[in-house]
């Protein structure tokens, strides 16, 4: 066994034993330990992975707890049905908040989340039916399968076994297909649409995953004492839940459960020590939380996880097997049909007109050079050209179909793969992982799936294609290191196995040689030729002229936006233009 | 409702709205400058009414001692880097403004205080006392995560107004102060009676902005953080420090939040905790504008008041409920605004 796995043997028995040495006092603490840890855990998944910061969800919490204890006192409805109501109610508010909130900037979103936090709080406090201030007794205890959870360490229990449910699930998903594509949501979106990832509608789907995390601790939480009022579900409360898990490290699961408990622990040591030094009752222990959180921040951005993980086995996340299934491909087009075209492109940046009516096209199975000094407008004609941004005037043809109008992902799904100027990886995910997001749309499990670990045989189709890309490459030896300890020519490579994992039929490369040695370049050069021979059309953006003339069949080249000259290589070294923008004019 | 309720209620909501308002500037131009979304700019305005009204009880507040323990913290990191980088010149203007001055106005306000001198030196006093604690707060906890990310920023502000909240239960106590008004004339204006307390709210709010506006368009430091707002590192390429424009922007933050809490304490109860919801509804106010206007930002804050005040009438339990809602059709319209994807990278 592992040494991770015998960490985590002796954790699940340390849990399973404990109310049965413990005081009463400890047992009711790490009840309300593993409440806040469910909510900590949603908030790992959407802040800390996601990149989508929240300070409501204590109001999530006062839905599903407000849901069950109604419906259960006014209608004498089971609490399991009324977990379920909760659900519904809860995941409904999500969704539309989510809708409305999460395609935000940033900042906005943290400040819309405190705005209905408090909505919320107020609302629950001044409904009549919901018992206004003074809050709802009389709310019934739980029994599972006729045993009734009427002690604490009963209720232990269930609450232990659901957060490692919890736990479980989040672990899977992000050790997944969507996972990954959660993942890659904090690298700004771009990268992620152009392999097909829906990132707004991923957003929604994480939201509300913590969404309902967070109802069902507060389901948890109004059958175990019985009675809500509307405090524990304050903006204060969802800014603490944020707080545990940033004390935890946001990017780590575990630290859900550790920043929740150092947090539950700290909080009732300095409730008790506080007023006695202030000599009056109140809540003091906010100032000392508050101070220790900027420190923190200053300090150790990663929060404590970090601290416990120099213990700990490096975690490896995924690993891609040598042999499975091969994935289906796409058919190839005819060599010599006409597979892009450019027909007028413009882009206006305001007065500045980076792609003057461009006008182009290219051949299956042809590697094409668009060359030209720096600002000459090639990387805007690659966003153009992917849907990154959208036309000022003229249209984009693919395959004889019109593409200049569909956003980035339609466009990655009809065959367009491509590598970036400024390399767009996730630097903490391993080669592997990062190269399978360029095979997002050759699966098709989704989050649930993913969760239960019911996706496990596609998964290995897909990171066994990710690893016969890497290899392809000639990076077979780095599969399982974090892609930002690459050399910055590696990533470029990286980025070339991603995009061959989409099994494109066109390939767009955005200066793929910067930075690489003069070996790897001829490997690179080996490479595209061999795809060429494979039916592959390459669209090659690149600045170094030796590497593009024995490389490409034809060259655009481009300067100020405009086309200044087309033709074969040899034809452009002598073309008078091209010699004029390259070095100036000749007197 | 009649035309008498709603002439009353419209002149409660401008008056609270020129609060929001100046609060609302305070924050544009905080995010502008510093990327700190400010949170705690509620703590200054509890701070400010809550110092006038212990100084009119004839006691020392508790912020006269804050001051003095957060310029002494300063001082020894200052100090400390000062003495390390062996820039010795800058210690006595280090010690000056975070120990002796601090200091002095401690002892100031122990003589003047239980003597109740008039409202104005009172005024006075409670300025002093309040807006230097805003570049302080600025150099403990910001100016170490000048490159941090908008989000660690809020985050941080998050937890300042935890550690300021709970400090002003410490120092004012769980129970609220109104102070007497700066003026008890009536005006009758056709069928409205206009309070002179509303109309010197709305005076000193306007007079403010004024002044804000004659520092932003005439002023060198003023321009400076301008640059700073428009472009942070050119700005520092021409020379503008970002912490100084740091620490400038604070120090006017704390005014406007102090000014704010001594205008509002006569007209509504203070808590030590009530400066959070009035700082998020200058926040609103804020967001109408997008965080960067600042004539949508004042606009958004007279609406703000005025829906406050009659949502007060109408349904009194849900008026918090209302006023934030509020923010749900504003983001609404704010996200149909924004098409393309967002180009922010985040680096780990």
């Amino acid at each position: 066994m592992s040494r991770a796995r015998v960490l985590l043997v002796a954790f699940l028995a340390a849990l399973a034993l404990g109310p049965a040495f413990l005081p009463e006092f400890y047992v009711t603490l790490l009840n309300y330990i593993g409440l806040y840890s469910l909510v900590a855990l949603g908030l790992v998944l959407l802040t800390g992975v996601g990149g989508l910061t929240s300070f409501g969800q204590a109001a999530f919490v006062g839905l599903g707890a407000y849901t069950t204890a109604y419906l259960s006192t006014a209608y004498a409805l089971s609490p399991w049905l009324a977990l379920f109501a909760g659900f519904a109610l809860t995941g409904t508010v999500a969704l539309f908040l989510g809708a409305i909130t999460l395609r935000l900037s940033g900042h906005y979103l943290p400040l819309g989340t405190i705005a209905w936090g408090i909505s919320l709080y107020y609302l629950f406090g001044n409904l009549e039916f919901l018992g206004g201030q003074t809050g709802k007794t009389g709310v019934p205890g739980l029994s599972l399968f006729g045993l009734p959870l009427d002690t604490g360490r009963k209720y232990y229990y269930l609450i232990w076994v659901l957060v490692i449910a919890a736990l479980y699930s989040i672990q899977n998903l992000l050790n997944s297909r969507p996972g990954r594509a959660i993942r890659s949501l904090r690298g700004g979106g771009v990268m992620a649409e152009s392999f097909g990832v829906d990132t707004a509608w991923l957003k929604i789907v994480i939201f509300v995953y913590a969404a309902l995390l967070a109802s069902l601790s507060g389901w948890l939480y109004a059958h175990l004492l019985r009675f809500v009022n509307p405090t524990p579900f304050s903006i204060n409360a969802g800014i603490e839940y944020l707080f545990m898990v940033v004390i935890g490290g946001a990017r780590f699961v575990w630290g859900a459960i550790v920043g929740a408990g150092l947090l539950t622990i700290l909080k009732e040591w300095l409730q008790n020590l506080l007023p006695k030094i202030v000599g009056q009752a109140g809540e003091f222990e906010t100032i000392v939380l508050g101070i220790l959180l900027v420190l923190l921040l200053q300090r150790a951005r990663e929060g404590v996880m970090p601290f416990f993980q120099r213990w700990l086995p490096p975690a490896r996340w995924v690993e891609a097997p040598e042999s499975a299934p091969a994935l289906p491909q796409r058919a190839r087009p005819k060599p010599g049909e006409r597979i892009l075209e450019a027909r007028a492109a413009r882009k206006q940046f305001g007065g500045l007109i980076a792609v003057n009516d461009l006008s182009f096209e290219m051949a299956s199975g042809e590697i094409l050079g668009l060359i030209g000094p720096n600002g000459a407008g090639k990387s805007t004609m690659f966003n153009l050209i992917t849907g990154v941004l959208p036309l000022s005037g003229g249209e984009i043809h693919f395959r004889g179909e019109r593409i200049d109008r569909l956003p980035s992902r339609q466009i990655g799904r009809r065959g367009i793969a491509r590598t970036f100027q400024h390399v767009h990886i996730r630097p903490t995910m391993t080669v592997v992982e990062n190269v399978a997001i360029g095979a997002h749309l050759r699966g098709r499990k989704g989050v649930v799936a993913a969760a239960l670990h019911g996706e496990r045989a596609e998964e290995a189709t897909l990171l066994h294609e990710a690893r016969r890309q890497i290899e392809r490459v000639g990076l077979g030896e780095h599969l399982y290191d974090q892609a930002g300890s690459l050399a910055l020519g590696q990533q470029r490579i990286l980025e070339i196995a991603r995009a061959l994992c989409a099994d494109p039929v066109l390939l767009l490369l955005d200066e793929p040689a910067a930075g690489l040695r003069y070996r790897e370049k001829q490997a690179l050069a080996d490479l595209l030729r061999r795809l060429k021979g494979e039916g592959m059309s390459v669209l090659l953006v690149e600045h170094d002229m030796d590497f593009v003339m024995n490389l490409v069949d034809r060259l655009v080249v481009m300067d100020f936006g405009e086309r200044i000259a087309s033709g074969l290589p040899r034809e452009i070294q002598t073309h008078p233009a091209v010699l004029e923008a390259y070095l100036g004019g000749v007197e | 409702m009649n035309l008498d309720i709603a002439l009353l209620l419209t002149q409660d909501g401008l008056t609270n709205g020129a609060i929001y308002a100046l609060l609302a500037l305070a924050l544009v131009l905080v995010f502008a400058v510093t990327r700190v979304i400010f949170v705690p700019q509620g703590e200054f305005v509890a701070y400010g009414a809550l110092t006038l009204a212990s100084l009119q009880l004839g006691k020392v507040p508790g912020t006269a001692w804050l001051l003095v323990v957060a310029g002494g913290v300063v001082v020894l990191l200052d100090g400390f880097i000062a003495v390390r980088e062996r820039k010795l010149h800058r210690l006595p203007r280090v010690l000056f403004e975070n120990l002796v001055f601090p200091v002095a106005l401690l002892a100031l306000t122990g003589w003047l205080a239980p003597q109740k001198p008039a409202l104005w030196i009172q005024v006075a006093l409670a300025l002093a006392l309040v807006v230097p604690l805003g570049p302080m707060l600025y150099r403990l906890a910001f100016q170490p995560l000048q490159n941090a990310s908008v989000l660690v920023l809020l985050i941080v502000a998050v937890a300042v107004h935890f550690a300021l909240t709970g400090l002003g239960l410490v120092f004012f106590g769980a129970e609220g102060s109104r102070t007497p008004a700066f003026s008890d004339a009536r005006f009758d204006v056709g069928a409205m009676s206009v309070s002179g307390q509303s109309l010197f709210v709305i005076g000193a709010s306007v007079a403010l902005i004024v002044a804000l506006y004659l520092f932003f368009e005439k002023t060198v430091y003023g321009k400076s953080l301008r640059a700073t707002a428009v472009n942070r590192l050119g700005a520092r390429l021409v020379g503008i420090s970002a912490t100084l424009a740091g620490r400038l922007t604070f120090t006017l933050a704390a005014a406007i939040g102090a000014v704010s809490g001594i205008l509002v304490a006569p007209i509504t109860t203070i808590y030590y905790d009530s400066g959070f919801l009035i700082g998020l509804k200058g926040f609103v106010a804020a967001i109408i504008g997008g965080l960067v206007s600042y004539p949508l930002a004042a606009l958004g804050a007279l609406l703000v008041g005025l829906l406050e005040s009659f949502s007060s009438f109408w349904a009194s339990a849900f008026k918090e409920v209302i006023v934030f809602t509020l923010i749900i059709p504003v983001l609404l319209w704010r996200s149909l605004r924004t098409h393309h994807l967002e180009e922010e990278e985040e680096r780990e």
